[in-house]
């Protein structure tokens, strides 16, 4: 066993993992399968609860970076073991082999991504990488908010996702109808591909709550005169300050807060959405138009998990989600020896326990690689 | 002369039992058939076209089994050699009793056991072409026939698979009875007549003779007593048989025979059961092919509600609640069921018992005037929660340029199946009766839907003077007029029948016609009359969302073994129901067909849209 | 209102200690995942009965888990069985079954 290790997934758990790492000392390489690490948190703009630059948050986390080796947008293709070995082989991932011949280059990162382009070595079309250890940082999808059809997204122009919504902060343009109109009253939808047996996902993806609140103030700083309902079943306001947050949202900005699931919505001719539900705290059904709808979408397992899931034969949950050999106290290890999990692969997450989550990992793979053990497998 | 002996009066007695048993049903049947139905049964067996259906249909079905044959051709051959094969051993042995006995009237025991009282000898070789010998052999023939049916028949009791069928139904004490006894009658036959025919040394053909020597050399004791003994055994298990016959299940036979008759004379099952129901009950042969057929017995494990026990427990006189109300209606058995039971009217039947005590209060609807159109659109409640169907056939209907009417934009009254399906027929007409003043008032000549749920009930229920259209239909029609120019896309899809529009409404070849035109219609292997549900049924009551997504993911799986691009439907539910579970693209046939105009000017239904594009 | 000391109506509060459960031990029996409802209203938003008239689906199935069916008598007739109230439900709760169970409980227990 030697001193390397392999970070599969560059967003904000697998960065942090790696430059905790590295600066410990250890080999580390990191695979990414897009052309620029970052992961989600490279599309939001502010952060919860304290409005934070997420540039910032990623920028602190490259900074321990550049004893790392990293490679963006590969695709993982099988991974073997030897004794304590692995070897994980990857392919360039869009370019297919011939490009190389072609005159592939490795993706130019964009002027905004945090990898600066001398620590991408260009990758030939398909490499293998050996490590002792193996942390898995494959992050989760968004939910397709397609799915709920009865939402409208994909259907009514003026129904959007908080992804959608949070790209619109990050390019810096005024958020406008489709109509190019300024949104007169907007209306957040909270669960959506979550705590839904109708798309077949339980559970609750933990920040949407405070990510609709934080959204719903951003809106009206934007748009002080616009009126801002957030339709909630129950808000999981669960970390420091984000109570804080939700009071702020009510006595400083206005926000209504209306206690009811949507059915269903319809579009007016003039685009605008009528929204159903129920009022559940006067027993009323309601009936709304809204000038813009925001669905806060979920979490669900990465597609990207599922493929090196199998390779490893990592245990998944009922819900998809990695289940790891303990949720209390052996959180990173995965069950098979030398294989490590870390962030929102095991499940909705914060930026901030990711950040904790990766440096935990990182502690116990130090550990593991030096031969002391902190579980007794 | 009389041939006569003691042993021939265990069949003689049971033959009686059995005539006079069926006479009595047959006319209790009949009595208890409602007027008009009485009307038609008249009329009908005046009628020599419908008497020479009935005779076909009963030749094909009840001798024949052809529905078996196309089911699994083991299964089929079995049966007939059974049915067909006693049939022609009775109408032989008569015809062979004519040979050696003169007279008109016969007794009925003569021809059956015939070798007992002739044994005429096989003297010269020749004499193979004479007329007895003829006989001899066919008899033998005929015999065989029908026992390779009951090896057939006990290879099934282990090998229930190479016939096609999963499950097996279970026996009650009577059955298992005649059952025994039927198993034994033709080895009883078998052995009477070769022991008659060995110690004879003649009278037997190919099978009976040459066994018959064989045996005779080969058991020690007296052959004759042997051959007489074997004669009684045969007498009393056919006597037994026939004693059992009425109190078992082998009473669906002439019971089915009698429903064919009913039928080819029109006569339905009624809302709240009838005779025809009652003679329906008794005419399953218990063949288990229902179980096989049903989703929930397959796909979900649920293996004590389909139609065998549904019936089982109707000839008991109690049907526990769980089994009328966890059945999705679907229809597959009632197509796969070889008897041609109208299983789905039958729990129905059991459904409007246990509903019909409950009583509504619609007196909160009102009906403000729609206003006036050339057709009605109606596009039903679940098409609020599939909302690129309505939009679809909106974006549609301005292409063509047609004058329609969005009946329920904002909202319907049920159209009134929901109800029925759960045994609320008096409910359910309170709803149709507002529902149809409203289209009334449209002065519309067509009615197009989008649900096959509503298609059903408004062409079944509703009595509405113009043209009643899925819009699977209506879409087609548009493109043969030349309303609608389509361009196909040449995604690779699939078909999935929804239940209420194929087996319910019969509508198969629009739907396809129409995806034909616009896409690579790739085939599947449950298709039309043999689809699946998609397990959304709105008739299944009281079973858990996980066993309607085992019925999902059952009928994904079959449905999407070829990988298509989309997987097409023409319901809401089915929509809803797939998009739950589906990794693939589920869509609407009107969403295609609104895709598939090049010349469009609205929007594109369904699809993702750049964000980028949304907000500018 | 005047005050005579006494009062025609009901209590305006649940008094759970005084509830009556035979309707939800009955309809739970019949209809095991009324337990799993999180009170969301989308049945209710979506009804079609509720489209037309004062009809609360969740309303209804709430006070029964609360003691109190009164109501609920007159109230259930207005269903019209469509079964939208069951393709939203985010608990996977079978209202369908459910209403026909509340109806049930109705006829036996008067
Ligand atoms: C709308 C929204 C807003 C949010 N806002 C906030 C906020 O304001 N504050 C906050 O604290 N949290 C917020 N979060 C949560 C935050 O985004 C997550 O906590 C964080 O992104 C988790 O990081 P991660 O690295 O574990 O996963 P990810 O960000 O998903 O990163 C996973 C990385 O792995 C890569 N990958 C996946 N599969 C493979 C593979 N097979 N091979 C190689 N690479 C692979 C992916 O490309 C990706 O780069 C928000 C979440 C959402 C949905
Ligand atoms: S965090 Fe809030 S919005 Fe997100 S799933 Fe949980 S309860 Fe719903
Ligand atoms: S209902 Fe039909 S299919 Fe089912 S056992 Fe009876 S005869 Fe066979
Ligand atoms: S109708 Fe369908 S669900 Fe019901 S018993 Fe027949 S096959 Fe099974
Ligand atoms: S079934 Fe009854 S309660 Fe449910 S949506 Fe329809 S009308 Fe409303
Ligand atoms: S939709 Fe389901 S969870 Fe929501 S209130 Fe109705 S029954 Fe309860």
């Amino acid at each position: 066993m030697d001193n390397t290790v392999i970070v599969i997934g560059g967003g904000i758990s697998g960065l942090t993992a790696a430059g905790m790492l590295a600066q410990q000392g250890l080999d580390v390489t990191l695979l990414e399968k897009e052309n620029e690490t970052g992961g989600h948190l490279a599309r939001w703009d502010r952060l919860f609860p304290d409005r934070k630059k997420a540039s910032e948050v990623l920028d602190f986390a490259m900074e321990g970076l550049n004893k790392v080796k990293i490679v963006t947008g590969v695709a993982i293709t099988g991974i073997s073991r030897q004794d304590h070995e692995f070897t994980v082989s990857t392919n360039l991932r869009d370019s297919g082999y011939g490009m190389q011949d072609a005159g592939y280059q490795s993706p130019v990162p964009s002027p905004q991504s945090p990898v600066p382009s001398t620590q991408s070595p260009v990758p030939s079309p398909q490499s293998q990488y050996t490590a002792s250890a193996l942390l898995v940082a494959t992050g989760f999808d968004l939910f397709e908010a397609r799915k709920k059809e009865e939402y409208g997204y994909g259907i009514y122009n003026n129904v959007i996702t908080s992804a959608d919504l949070e790209e619109q902060f990050k390019s810096g343009r005024k958020v406008l109808t489709s109509e190019g109109k300024t949104p007169g009253r907007i209306g957040f939808i909270h669960c959506v591909g979550s705590r839904d047996e109708k798309v077949g996902n339980l559970y609750c993806s933990k920040i949407c709550c405070v990510t609709g609140v934080k959204q719903a103030i951003e809106l009206k700083e934007m748009f002080p005169e616009s009126e801002v309902f957030n339709f909630y079943m129950d808000l999981r306001m669960f970390d420091r300050h984000f109570e804080e947050l939700y009071y702020e949202a009510q006595q400083k900005w206005g926000v209504s807060f209306i206690r009811g699931r949507l059915s269903e919505c319809s579009e007016n001719p003039d685009g605008s959405i009528i929204l159903k539900t129920e009022d559940t705290l006067t027993g009323k059904p309601l009936k709304m138009t809204v000038d813009l709808l925001v669905l806060l979408s979920g979490f669900v397992p990465s597609g990207g998990t599922r493929g090196i899931s199998k390779m490893l034969g990592l245990q998944e949950g009922t819900d998809g989600f990695i289940n790891s050999a303990d949720q209390h106290s052996q959180n990173n290890l995965s069950g098979i020896e030398g294989v490590f999990l870390a962030g929102a692969i095991k499940g909705p997450i914060s930026v901030s326990e990711s950040v904790a989550d990766a440096r935990a990992a990182a502690a116990q793979i130090a550990c593991y690689l030096s031969s002391f053990k902190v579980t007794n497998d | 002369m009389i041939k006569f002996n003691l042993f021939v009066l265990p069949f003689s007695l049971g033959l009686i039992y059995i005539v006079t048993s069926i006479v009595m049903h047959y006319y209790r049947w009949i009595k208890a058939l409602p007027a008009v139905d009485k009307v038609k049964l008249s009329a009908g067996i005046r009628t020599p076209s419908k008497v020479l259906a009935s005779l076909k249909e009963i030749f094909l079905e009840g001798l024949i089994h052809r529905k078996l044959w196309k089911r699994n051709p083991l299964l089929g051959y079995m049966h007939m050699s059974f049915a067909f094969g006693w049939f022609l051993l009775i109408v032989m042995g008569n015809l062979e009793s004519r040979v050696y006995h003169g007279a008109y009237i016969n007794a009925p025991y003569y021809p059956i056991f015939l070798k007992f009282f002739i044994h005429d000898r096989l003297v010269l070789f020749f004499e193979i072409f004479t007329v007895p010998a003829f006989f001899r052999f066919i008899m033998d023939f005929l015999l065989l026939f029908v026992l390779s049916g009951l090896v057939l028949a006990w290879i099934k009791r282990k090998q229930s698979k190479w016939f096609g069928m999963k499950q097996t139904t279970m026996h009650n004490f009577f059955d298992r009875v005649a059952l025994s006894c039927l198993w034994l009658i033709f080895p009883m036959r078998l052995l009477a007549e070769s022991y008659t025919a060995g110690y004879f040394h003649g009278g037997g053909g190919f099978l009976t003779q040459n066994l018959g020597n064989l045996l005779v050399m080969i058991t020690p004791g007296p052959a004759e007593l042997i051959a007489y003994f074997f004669w009684w055994t045969y007498s009393l298990v056919l006597g037994l048989f026939f004693i059992m016959m009425p109190y078992s299940r082998y009473m669906h036979i002439p019971s089915e025979l009698l429903l064919i008759v009913f039928r080819h004379c029109g006569i339905q099952p009624r809302k709240w059961g009838s005779s025809f129901s009652d003679l329906e009950v008794r005419s399953c042969s218990r063949c288990g092919v229902c179980i096989d057929a049903c989703q929930l017995n397959f796909a979900a494990g649920i293996n004590t509600i389909q139609a065998v026990y549904l019936i089982r427990s109707q000839r008991e006189q109690y049907i526990p609640e769980n089994i009328a109300q966890t059945c999705m209606l679907c229809g597959r058995c009632q197509e796969a069921c070889p008897v041609g039971i109208k299983i789905d009217s039958l729990r129905l039947i059991k459904r409007r018992e246990i509903g019909s005590g409950q009583v509504s209060d619609f007196s909160y609807l009102t009906n403000p005037h729609p206003g006036f159109a050339d057709v009605v659109y109606f596009a039903g409640c679940m098409s609020q929660l599939t909302p690129s169907i309505p939009i679809a056939m909106e974006g549609i209907f301005k292409e063509a340029g047609i004058n329609y009417l969005f009946i329920d934009r904002n909202g319907s009254i049920c159209c009134g199946r929901p109800l029925m399906l759960a045994g609320k027929d008096k409910q359910a007409n309170e709803l149709i009766e507002f529902n149809k003043t409203l289209i009334r008032q449209t002065r519309a000549k067509l009615l197009v839907t989008s649900c096959p749920i509503c298609y059903k009930v408004f062409r079944e229920e509703y009595n509405l003077p113009i043209r009643i259209q899925h819009h699977s239909q209506y879409l087609l029609e548009l493109v043969k007029d030349g309303k609608i120019a389509l361009q196909s896309q040449h995604r690779r899809v699939v078909y999935h029948d929804p239940c209420d529009l194929g087996r319910g409404g019969n509508i198969y070849q629009a739907p396809r016609e129409l995806l034909g035109k616009i896409s690579d219609l790739e085939p599947v292997e449950k298709d039309r009359t043999n689809a699946l549900c998609c397990g959304g049924s709105l008739a299944l009551m009281g079973t858990s969302m996980r066993t309607k997504d085992e019925v999902t993911l059952d009928a994904l799986e079959s449905l999407l073994a070829g990988d298509p691009d989309i997987l097409v439907t023409a319901c809401p539910l089915c929509k809803k129901t797939f998009s739950k579970l589906s990794k693939t693209e589920v869509r609407d046939i009107a969403e295609l067909v609104y895709d598939a105009i090049p010349s469009r000017k609205t929007r594109i239904a369904g699809t993702v849209k750049d964000p980028e594009v949304v907000i500018s | 209102m005047i005050d005579f000391g006494y009062t025609l109506t009901r209590d305006r509060q649940l008094d759970y200690d005084r509830g009556d459960f035979r309707y939800l031990k009955l309809v739970k029996s019949l209809e095991p995942s009324m337990d799993l409802c999180i009170g969301c209203g989308s049945c209710t938003a979506t009804c079609s009965a509720a489209g037309f008239t004062n009809f609360n689906i969740r309303r209804l199935h709430t006070v029964i888990r609360r003691g109190d069916p009164e109501s609920i008598k007159a109230e259930l007739k207005k269903c019209m069985f469509c079964g939208k109230c069951q393709l939203v439900c985010p608990r996977g709760v079978n209202l369908r079954n459910l209403i026909l169970a509340m109806n049930r409980a109705i006829e036996i227990l008067g």
